[in-house]
Parts: structure tokens; C-alpha cells; sequence
């Protein structure tokens, strides 16, 4: 941190005032004037609030699929598929237990089973070929997206919110302030705080896996040389077998927060790989806080388009894509 | 062993294609939205034509009709891609296409350069496919989105006594057409429409939209369809949303009225209008519900027909119906066909139906409110019906051309 602002003074001031020109917005009370020239306050504030949530559902699939592609550099475009087989699988057990939480277990477990199977049988076959596994887990989304239709049909699903999670709640962030005096809080809907309070927790911890724990240390020096690793003796296929595992489970993690707060149905697959690609692309290929940075700058720019200039909102995450490819094609927080 | 085997069910296969082709066929190429946001519509106007072809048979005189369908994703070009396939490589002659407004204006053009074959519309409803420099060769046998809102506006303004409501509809031409019907009435009859929102097809993250929402307005408009209003409904139910809503016509449908999860119930008592209403007491409605009902199991279907379902069956009646008027005779570039559907009128499930000179559907419309039947169903009832809906609205033709084409902001709100 330190060192970033010596090398480069300008851009941290730039950074800093930005941070609290974004803090002030948040918190102060906005003069009429304001509210005049960009809207309400209390649009802001969700839109804000949306583009952070959004971003933590980002972050749990676009985590999974950096994590794989940094230790094996296998670009898994059957990631989307296990988004969605894992929001399918999270249906059935809450449509059928009625526990939400169970579900996500189920969902985990299910999804990183598909994962654990996928590298043993297809992946190990053709290690080291990247073009060859690209092309066939193109293949494999395909014939998932199809196996699944035709199981789930092409309706929506919606697993269900559970009773102590719906409805608002009011934050502590003045909206407005009635002509009485009395101030107007910040309403907002619990689940997607939790959701997103759930993935911090969830990014802390393979934080502090990947970084203080042995196995995190094994994952490192695999990413950084995998034959090395393999020649002093550590099992290394069992470490691929495992972190498949742990990318595929999170997509299926990812599954149930999404068909919870959105919904579940075909085509949702290739919009979750979209989106995990660009954030990572974004963040920077194979870094988990480069997943993070991207998921919440490509979050934010969805909400805060959809509500400032709706019509171009899609273009705004694609235009972010590629001022970052064209200024640090790396990715913002990629190691080389 | 295996070799003579194999050369047996080849020749077999060839003796079965040989007898197949003595009859003589007709190829008709179908194309529904059988991927992406509109994934549901395409499979319910699919089972729609299927009920159709159960009542109607598939027989014209002693050739028989095939069909081949493909798939699509209600973008133009996956419309027109679709169409040119079934054309170039299944050699179709007639196309029952397509589902979605922009489809429809895309597929619509593309007809001009095959003058030679019959195009009918399958359930699209952008005005502009029609009114528009229409193509000769394609029937519309099903209302615009304009025709389908007709009735709304006033029974809202009247009934409900809503002065000012606020608009939130998919960025593309069927919403822009069912919005241009709805304000056109609602301002006309003295209400204000402060503010519309439009969001991308395919939108999934309301929640912004929704906090964009107005609060000093006495009804929420919804122009969504599919994936994207059952998104809506959901974040609008965790979001705690109260206001009172109306919706379009693919917003108040069975695609969404029988969607899985609780959201939905915020759609209680929503009023909205469009070519069908579900609890309709007229027999031939009744009777299409029940072979609806009879055609497919409980879970591959939805309690009741949807739009999509009514209008596929509505212009594969037409198909069969042209196609037996002429004994299904398509010599001399199909014009006896085009000439007998031009002078067609159908019984359709949701009222007759006949074309005006642009071969648009002038028909019957539905103002409805949504009910739980006490069970957990959602339906749509009936509070009005308003009979021969033309595509003007009942406009003078010359002051409905000065309010120019269905956009984000036209027509402005004022009365003409």
C-alpha cells in the first residue's frame, strides 16, 4: 500500500478522493441541488448497495473459476453449467426439506461431486493441452445445458426465501430529511445483505486458506510451478482433484444464492460464465482478491448504469473489460 | 453378422422413406423461443400448435402436413437465421413464425425477398411488423401489443380511479407497442404516465430499477415478460414493494401466474389486459382450455392455455384452415393460399378473428384482474370484453399516422 503511493502519488490522491467523495455521498445528507441534478438519494444509495451485493454473487462464481485456472490453467467453460446444476440441485432439496440452509450444503456437495468426476475422467486425460480442454468443456456446458433442460424443462425456478429473510429492513443511512424534521432511513432487503455477508465470509476464508494453511501453501507453489511442486514429492493430482472440487462447489454455492435472489432457468449458465469471465479478466486471471476487486467494479457498473443510463447499462461492464485489457491487460490485481 | 444387420435396417429404412413419399407433402417450418429469457413462451406456443393439430388433424385433403421446428431466442437475427434454415435446408413452403416482436419485424422483412412462399405470423405483436410497409406474403392472425392493451387505460382511469402511474417495460418493440396502447388511453382519458423505465430484454438485477421506482404514483405499470418478470417479482417482494400494479399482456399470463415460488402473489389483483382472458365463459374458449388440458400431463403444461399457447393456435388454425379452403394447392407461388387467408375468418378460442387490408387481425379484447382460486392458482378474470379491436384503436387512420411509431417516449402523453 505504502509503496503504491510512493511510486505513484498522483493516482493515489486521485484514488483517495474518490473514496471520499463516495463516502460522503453515502453518508451526508444531500443538499436539494444534488438531488436536483442526479435523482434521488435513496436511488443511489440502492443502487450502491445493489452493485455490492451483486458484486458478492460475482465473486462466488468468478472465485471458483480463478482458483481453477490458476493452479491448472485450465479455462473451465463448463463453469456456468455447475452454476446452474448447482441452483437446480438447491431447488429440489428446498422445494422438498423446505430448509434453505440445507440446501446449500447439498448443493456444495453435489456440484463438487460433477467437479471431482469431471477432472478424474475428461480433465486429467488431456493435461497440459490447454486448447483441447477449452474446447471440450465448451462441449461439456453444451450437453449440460441440454441434459438440464430436459430435466428441468425450461421453466423458472425460484428457490424459496425463508420467512426470517423476506422483507426489508431500515439501515442506518439518512435518505432524506422530511419537512418535520424526522429523518428517512435506508430500507433494504435483508437476504442480500446476508447473501452478502455470506460471501465475505466465505473470501476471507479462502483468503486466509490459501495463505496461512499448508494445503494454501501446497495451492501457491502449484500455481506458481506445478513441476517443481510435483517433483518434490506432494501429490499433485489429488491437489488438482481438490481444488476442483472446492471451484466446483462454490459455483454450486453460487447456484442457490442466485436462484434465491434472481431466478433459475436455461440460458442462466452462459450469463454467470459471461459474467465470471469478464471479472476475472477484470480482477486479473487466477487471483482470488483480483476476483473480488473484479466482481465488485463489474457489479457496481451494472447497477449504477442500470439506473443513470439504462440504455447502455450493458455495454458499460464490456467497455470496463476493455479499457482494462487495453491499460493493463494482465488484469487490475494479476501477480505477473 | 453386424455389416448384414446394419444393410437390412438401411434398406428397410429406404422402403419406409419410399412409401412416405408417395403421399404427397406439405412442409411447414415453425420457429418459437425455445432458448434464453423467452425459453417458457416458446414451449407454451408450442403446445398450443400441438393442440391444435390434435383438433384439427393433419390431413389436407390426401396430402399430409409436416413440421419442423426450430428454435430460437428472440433476438432478430437468431429469428432470421432460424427462418433461412428451415427455408434453404428443410425446404419448408410455409412458415408459422415467429414469437417475439423484434423477431417478427426482422422475419417480416425477410419475407420480402422470398415472395414466393406464405409467412404467418405465429404470435409476434410489435405494430410495426404490420403497419409499416407490410410484407404481401404475411398474415397476422393475432392482435399487436397495442390492440391488446385496448380498454385498459380507461378502466383504470375510470374504475380505479388512477390519475398518474409510472411505466417499467423491456427495452424492445412489443413493449414499446404495448405501452404505446396504454398510455394513448390512459392519457387520453385526462391521466398522467410521469416517467418510463425501460430495462434490457434479459435483465436480472432489478434491484436498482426497483428503488428508481416513483412513490407519488397511484399504479406501477409492468411490461415484462418471461424470465424478467418472475426476476421482478421476486426482488420486488424482498424489497418490500407495496404499490399497486398493472401489467401488459405477457406480465398477466400463465408464463407467470404459474411460475414456482410465492413471488408471484404480488400480482393479486393486478389489473391488466390482453387478447385472452383464462376464466372466460364463452364455450369455444372453454372447450380450447379443456383440450389444452387434455393434450399434455398436469406437470408438462400450465393449468391453463397461455397467450402464446392462444396464438399458436389461433395461426396454426389458419394454416390448416387456408390450407383446406384450396385443397392444399400451392401451385402458381402459393397465391390461391395467400388469397384464401387474406378473406379468412377463424373461430379462434379467444373470439373471430379476420384480417384488415395490411393482413392484420382485427379481434377481441380482454380487460382482467388477477384471483387466487383458493388453491394457490393464479388466474386472470375477466372485468371487460371489447369486441373488433382494429389496429388503429378505432383512431381516424390519418390522426393514428401523426402519433407516429411505437418508441421509448412516443406517443407523448396527451390527448389526440
Amino acid at each position: 500500500m505504502t509503496r503504491f503511493v510512493e511510486r505513484h502519488p498522483v493516482w493515489a490522491l486521485i484514488v483517495i478522493v474518490a473514496i471520499a467523495i463516495l463516502l460522503w455521498l453515502i453518508f451526508a445528507v444531500w443538499p436539494p441541488g444534488l438531488e436536483e441534478a442526479i435523482g434521488r438519494k435513496r436511488v443511489f444509495l440502492n443502487a450502491v448497495f445493489n452493485g455490492i451485493t451483486l458484486g458478492g454473487l460475482y465473486f462466488l462464481v468468478a472465485s471458483g473459476f480463478t482458483l481453477i485456472f490458476g493452479l491448472m490453467r485450465n479455462v473451465n467453460l463448463a463453469h456456468g453449467s455447475l452454476y446452474l446444476f448447482g441452483g437446480y440441485i438447491g431447488y429440489a432439496i428446498s422445494a422438498s426439506t423446505g430448509s434453505w440452509i440445507l440446501s446449500f450444503i447439498i448443493a456444495f456437495i453435489l456440484t463438487a461431486l460433477v467437479g471431482v468426476l469431471l477432472q478424474v475422467i475428461v480433465f486429467r486425460r488431456m493435461e497440459g493441452q490447454d486448447l483441447r480442454q477449452t474446447m471440450v468443456t465448451i462441449g461439456l456446458s453444451i450437453v449440460f445445458a441440454d441434459l438440464m433442460l430436459w430435466a428441468c424443462g425450461g421453466d423458472f425456478y425460484q428457490i424459496q426465501t425463508p420467512s426470517w429473510l423476506i422483507g426489508p429492513i431500515d439501515l442506518p443511512l439518512i435518505t432524506a430529511v422530511k419537512s418535520s424534521g424526522e429523518p428517512v432511513y435506508l430500507r433494504y432487503p435483508l437476504v442480500r445483505l446476508v447473501i452478502f455477508l455470506a460471501s465475505v465470509v466465505i473470501g476471507v476464508a479462502m483468503w486466509l486458506a490459501l495463505n496461512r494453511t499448508r494445503i494454501g501453501m501446497i495451492i501457491r507453489a502449484g500455481v506458481d510451478d506445478r513441476d517443481i511442486l510435483a517433483a518434490t514429492g506432494v501429490r499433485i493430482q489429488l491437489v488438482f482433484v481438490l481444488v476442483f472440487a472446492l471451484g466446483a462447489g462454490l459455483a454450486g454455492i453460487a447456484g442457490v444464492v442466485g436462484g434465491t435472489f434472481q431466478s433459475l432457468s436455461p440460458g442462466e449458465d452462459i450469463r454467470f460464465l459471461l459474467a465470471s469471465l469478464v471479472v476475472v479478466i477484470v480482477g486479473g486471471m487466477g487471483s482470488i482478491p483480483g476476483a473480488a476487486l473484479g466482481a465488485l467494479i463489474i457489479g457496481l457498473a451494472e447497477q449504477l448504469g442500470s439506473v443513470y443510463i439504462p440504455t447502455y447499462a450493458i455495454v458499460v461492464t464490456f467497455l470496463i473489460m476493455v479499457l482494462v485489457l487495453a491499460v493493463r491487460p494482465q488484469g487490475l490485481l494479476a501477480r505477473r | 453378422m453386424l455389416k448384414g444387420s446394419l444393410g437390412l435396417i438401411a434398406l428397410t429404412s429406404l422402403f419406409l422413406s419410399g412409401a412416405a413419399m408417395a403421399q404427397e407433402k406439405i412442409k411447414v417450418g415453425v420457429t418459437a423461443t425455445l432458448e434464453g429469457t423467452y425459453t417458457v413462451l416458446g414451449e407454451d406456443g408450442i403446445r398450443g400448435h400441438q393442440t391444435a393439430l390434435n383438433v384439427l388433424g393433419t390431413k389436407i385433403g390426401d396430402k399430409q402436413l409436416e413440421f419442423v421446428i426450430a428454435s430460437t431466442d428472440a433476438t432478430p437475427d437468431s429469428a432470421v437465421r432460424a427462418v433461412r434454415k428451415l427455408i434453404e435446408q428443410d425446404k419448408v413452403q410455409i412458415l408459422l413464425s415467429p414469437l417475439s416482436g423484434d423477431e417478427g419485424i426482422a422475419v417480416k422483412n425477410f419475407a420480402k425477398t422470398h415472395p414466393e412462399l406464405t409467412f404467418i405470423n405465429a404470435a409476434s405483436g410489435a405494430q410495426e411488423t404490420t403497419y409499416v410497409d407490410p410484407a404481401p406474403n404475411f398474415f397476422r392472425f393475432n392482435m399487436d401489443g397495442a390492440q391488446w392493451q385496448v380498454g385498459l387505460g380507461k378502466y383504470a382511469y375510470e374504475e380505479k380511479k388512477y390519475r398518474k402511474i409510472a411505466t417499467v417495460g423491456e427495452d424492445y418493440s412489443f413493449i414499446y407497442t404495448q405501452v404505446f396502447g396504454l398510455v394513448l388511453e390512459f392519457c387520453g382519458a385526462g391521466g398522467q404516465v410521469t416517467n418510463r423505465q425501460w430495462v434490457p430484454l434479459g435483465t436480472k438485477d432489478f434491484a436498482s430499477v426497483i428503488a428508481a421506482l416513483p412513490d407519488d404514483v397511484d399504479a406501477i405499470y409492468l411490461g415484462l415478460g418471461g424470465a424478467d418478470a418472475v426476476n421482478f417479482l421476486n426482488q420486488y417482494q424482498q424489497a418490500g414493494g407495496k404499490a399497486h400494479l398493472m401489467g401488459g399482456s405477457i406480465m398477466i399470463d400463465q408464463t407467470i401466474l404459474s411460475s414456482k415460488g410465492n413471488a408471484k402473489n404480488a400480482l393479486i389483483g393486478t389489473l391488466a389486459a390482453s387478447g385472452q382472458a383464462d376464466t372466460w365463459e364463452d364455450p369455444g374458449w372453454q372447450k380450447f382450455v379443456k383440450n389444452y388440458q387434455d393434450a399434455f400431463p398436469p406437470n408438462k403444461r400450465f393449468p391453463s392455455p397461455s397467450l402464446l399457447a392462444t396464438n399458436y393456435y389461433g395461426s396454426t388454425m389458419a394454416l390448416i384452415l387456408g390450407l383446406r379452403a384450396v385443397n392444399g394447392d400451392l401451385s402458381d407461388n402459393q397465391s390461391k393460399l395467400k388469397a384464401a387467408l387474406a378473406k379468412l375468418e377463424i373461430d379462434a378460442p379467444n373470439g373471430k378473428i379476420k384480417l384488415d387490408s395490411n393482413r392484420q387481425a382485427i379481434g377481441t379484447n380482454f380487460v382482467t384482474e388477477v384471483v387466487d382460486d383458493g388453491k394457490g392458482a393464479l388466474f386472470s378474470k375477466v372485468v371487460k370484453v371489447i369486441p373488433n379491436v382494429n389496429q388503429t384503436l378505432g383512431y381516424d387512420p390519418a390522426v393514428f399516422a401523426k402519433i407516429g411509431l411505437p418508441s421509448r417516449t412516443v406517443p407523448e402523453c396527451k390527448k389526440y
